[in-house]
């Protein structure tokens, strides 16, 4: 095959083949290793080292948004995005894996746990606490998947233009929308299926390995067609300064009035149509600091945490993830802030009128880079979407499995493989569920959902510290604190509109902040007045050399 | 040591919240990088090395489970694994 006789759209198709195949190839090579029983497809047999620990927990936390989003949204708010998100979760991701990771992992390792509800289970004396549980998380998992889903269709879409117009008329050579996604959620469901948690591991290695790479080198390339960064950074002082901070003076103020009235003047002459500055809210900067506490709470990474072969590897992934973080968002946001200004041969790289902060990535790539950057973009986007995507599905089947079939209809009447079967069969109802509702839900606000998600998980958090570090959190504490997230949530989630208007900020004060004070509060003041825990459970949890109050 | 760490991640912490660089873009680091941006890679590069010392010096000492007082969440009837 001749490489330079294929259009962009060609090669793109080329290079995400290529990328699907080795995934596929990484699933069958796991499905060569693997033993359908629980323990190895749900934990690997808590075997993983420390790299494949690091890369795993890199892959999942990261998802499509920290290529896409952050670009996007640096566009739109400028600098302030890293602080808010990138440096916030670079001290808190290792927060939880120091604090909350190692001590499940430790729980799960001596007392069999496979996922989180069996801990809560156990640790609050409550059979039915499962049952409230289950659907909440399975409720903010399935908006979290759908982004990737959404965000994988469209990406293919975007990148493939112009590929095949004798096949595909109705979207001009591209690859469709539908097919896009059907392909990702077949690939991830195929290599999920053969190779379990411990295949998802190397796929999510490979797919970690991809993304760091390639935001740095897209930054490179893109930095370098626009005159080098010094240049780049320049046209952003001279056409929007205030993306490179987070104030709005009223000289700042005065030098957008100036650009915007050049460019509506002579907009050939101004090429560059200012952007509307917009100060940063310090106090919602600071509550920023609630949303990685979600981390925590989420199935997929309590998953992983108890594939660990020893507490010491997770080592590597405390140090390892603020600079992993850094090294991918750091690129992006560079990235986003110079596309607010950036001009190529006379001409703004993105369009005046353009109102699409997820699409600001990959028409830079597409406008400054080549076209094989390109599909290498669409394959780090994928790598992103499916690294994230894969560990919720396996978490998903592993909780229908163990704590709702097997808990339910009895651990001892079904085999190993049984259960390996039962989850598997789940995950393939939730993956066709999810792919049916991407479909229907293609231009909605689910990227808005996405936010809300995070909330949710954060406003369980207090619970979950408190069964840790808390010998005092009862079952009524813990009962009324997710009740108490779940109202607050649903009150304000409603009040946004159900997500339309994004994270509304009340008062400077984003809704995690209500939410988690609400959470944290009916957790302490009802566990201090009802019945403590048991004696045996104190002592399972904090026994003697335990010093937890 | 251990508290000296833990008061340097706390201190790292209040330090995220850089109201002094809000209104800043120079100095431009490495001529390309505002200092706002530049000052939160810092927090990151901090959080890193800070990390590494809590890894070291605040690591706990029971927290490692050896094999034999594992739980096995293995099945009830191996026999009828297949």
């Amino acid at each position: 095959m001749n490489l330079s006789t294929l259009n962009p759209g060609q090669t793109a198709v080329l290079v995400i083949a290529l990328y699907l195949g080795a995934l596929i190839a990484l699933g069958l090579l796991s499905q060569l290793v693997l033993r359908l029983t629980v323990a190895d497809y749900f934990l690997a047999s808590r075997g993983l080292g420390s790299v494949m620990l690091l890369m795993s927990l890199i892959g999942t936390t990261m998802t499509a948004f920290a290529l896409i989003g952050s670009s996007g949204e640096s566009w739109e708010s400028g600098i302030v995005t890293y602080g808010k998100m990138a440096s916030w979760s670079g001290i808190i991701h290792a927060a939880m894996y120091f604090l909350i990771g190692m001590k499940l992992w430790a729980f799960g390792k001596k007392y069999g746990y496979v996922t989180q509800i069996q801990f809560f289970r156990d640790r609050f004396e409550s059979d039915k606490l499962g049952l409230l549980l289950f659907p909440i998380l399975v409720a903010l998992l399935v908006p979290y998947i759908l982004m990737g889903i959404i965000s994988s269709g469209n990406s293919i879409q975007t990148v493939t233009a112009g590929a095949f117009p004798d096949y595909f008329k109705d979207t001009t050579g591209s690859i469709p929308y539908w097919l896009g996604a059907l392909v990702t959620c077949v690939v991830v469901l195929y290599y999920i299926s053969a190779g379990g948690v411990r295949g998802t591991a190397w796929v999510n290695a490979l797919q970690t390995m991809i993304f760091l790479v390639l935001g740095v080198a897209m930054c490179w390339t893109i930095a370098e067609k626009l005159g080098g960064p010094t240049a780049a950074t320049a046209m952003v002082v001279e056409h929007n300064p205030t993306r490179l901070k987070r104030d709005v003076s009223p000289e700042d103020a005065r030098h957008y009035d100036e650009k915007l009235a050049q460019w509506k003047a002579d907009p050939k002459k101004a090429v560059i149509k200012p952007r509307e500055p917009h100060a940063a809210s310090k106090m919602e900067f600071t509550t920023y600091l609630f949303i990685p506490l979600s981390v925590a709470m989420f199935p997929h990474l309590f998953q992983y945490w108890l594939t660990a072969r020893s507490a010491k590897k997770f080592k590597m992934s405390i140090i390892g993830q603020p600079l992993l973080i850094m090294v991918i968002w750091a690129p992006c946001v560079m990235i986003g802030i110079w596309a607010t200004s950036a001009i190529y041969n006379g001409q703004p790289v993105i369009p005046p009128e353009f109102a699409e902060p997820n699409k600001v990535l990959p028409m830079m790539v597409r406008k400054l880079a080549s076209p094989v950057m390109g599909a290498f973009l669409a394959a780090g986007i994928f790598a992103a979407v499916m690294s994230s995507m894969d560990a919720m599905f396996l978490a998903l089947g592993s909780m229908f499995a163990n704590d709702i079939a097997g808990h339910y209809i009895g651990r001892d009447r079904f085999s190993d493989r049984q259960l390996v079967w039962i989850g598997r069969v789940f995950i393939i109802l939730v993956v066709a569920v999810s792919y049916f509702l991407a479909l229907q839900w293609r231009q909605s606000r689910v990227f808005n959902l996405g936010v809300w998600c995070f909330t949710g998980f954060a406003s369980l958090f207090p619970v979950l510290f408190a069964s840790i570090y808390w010998r005092r959190a009862t079952k009524a504490g813990a009962y009324a604190s997710i009740l108490a997230a779940a109202a607050t949530w649903f009150f304000l989630f409603r009040d946004a509109g159900y997500g339309a208007s994004g994270e509304p900020v009340r008062w400077g004060l984003t809704p995690v902040t209500f939410v988690f004070t609400a959470s944290t509060l009916a957790l302490i003041l009802v566990s201090l007045i009802t019945r403590p825990p048991s004696a045996a459970t104190i002592q399972k949890f904090f026994g003697a050399s335990q010093h937890a109050r | 040591m251990k508290r000296l760490v833990i008061a340097l991640l706390t201190l790292l912490a209040i330090l995220h919240q850089d109201f002094w660089y809000w209104d800043s873009i120079d100095p431009l680091v490495f001529g390309f990088v505002p200092i706002g941006l530049a000052y939160h890679i810092g927090v990151s590069i901090a959080a890193g090395i800070l990390w590494a010392l809590a890894v070291h010096y605040c690591w706990p000492r029971d927290v490692d489970v050896p094999d034999e007082f594992t739980t096995p969440s293995a099945p009830l009837h191996p026999e009828r694994q297949g």
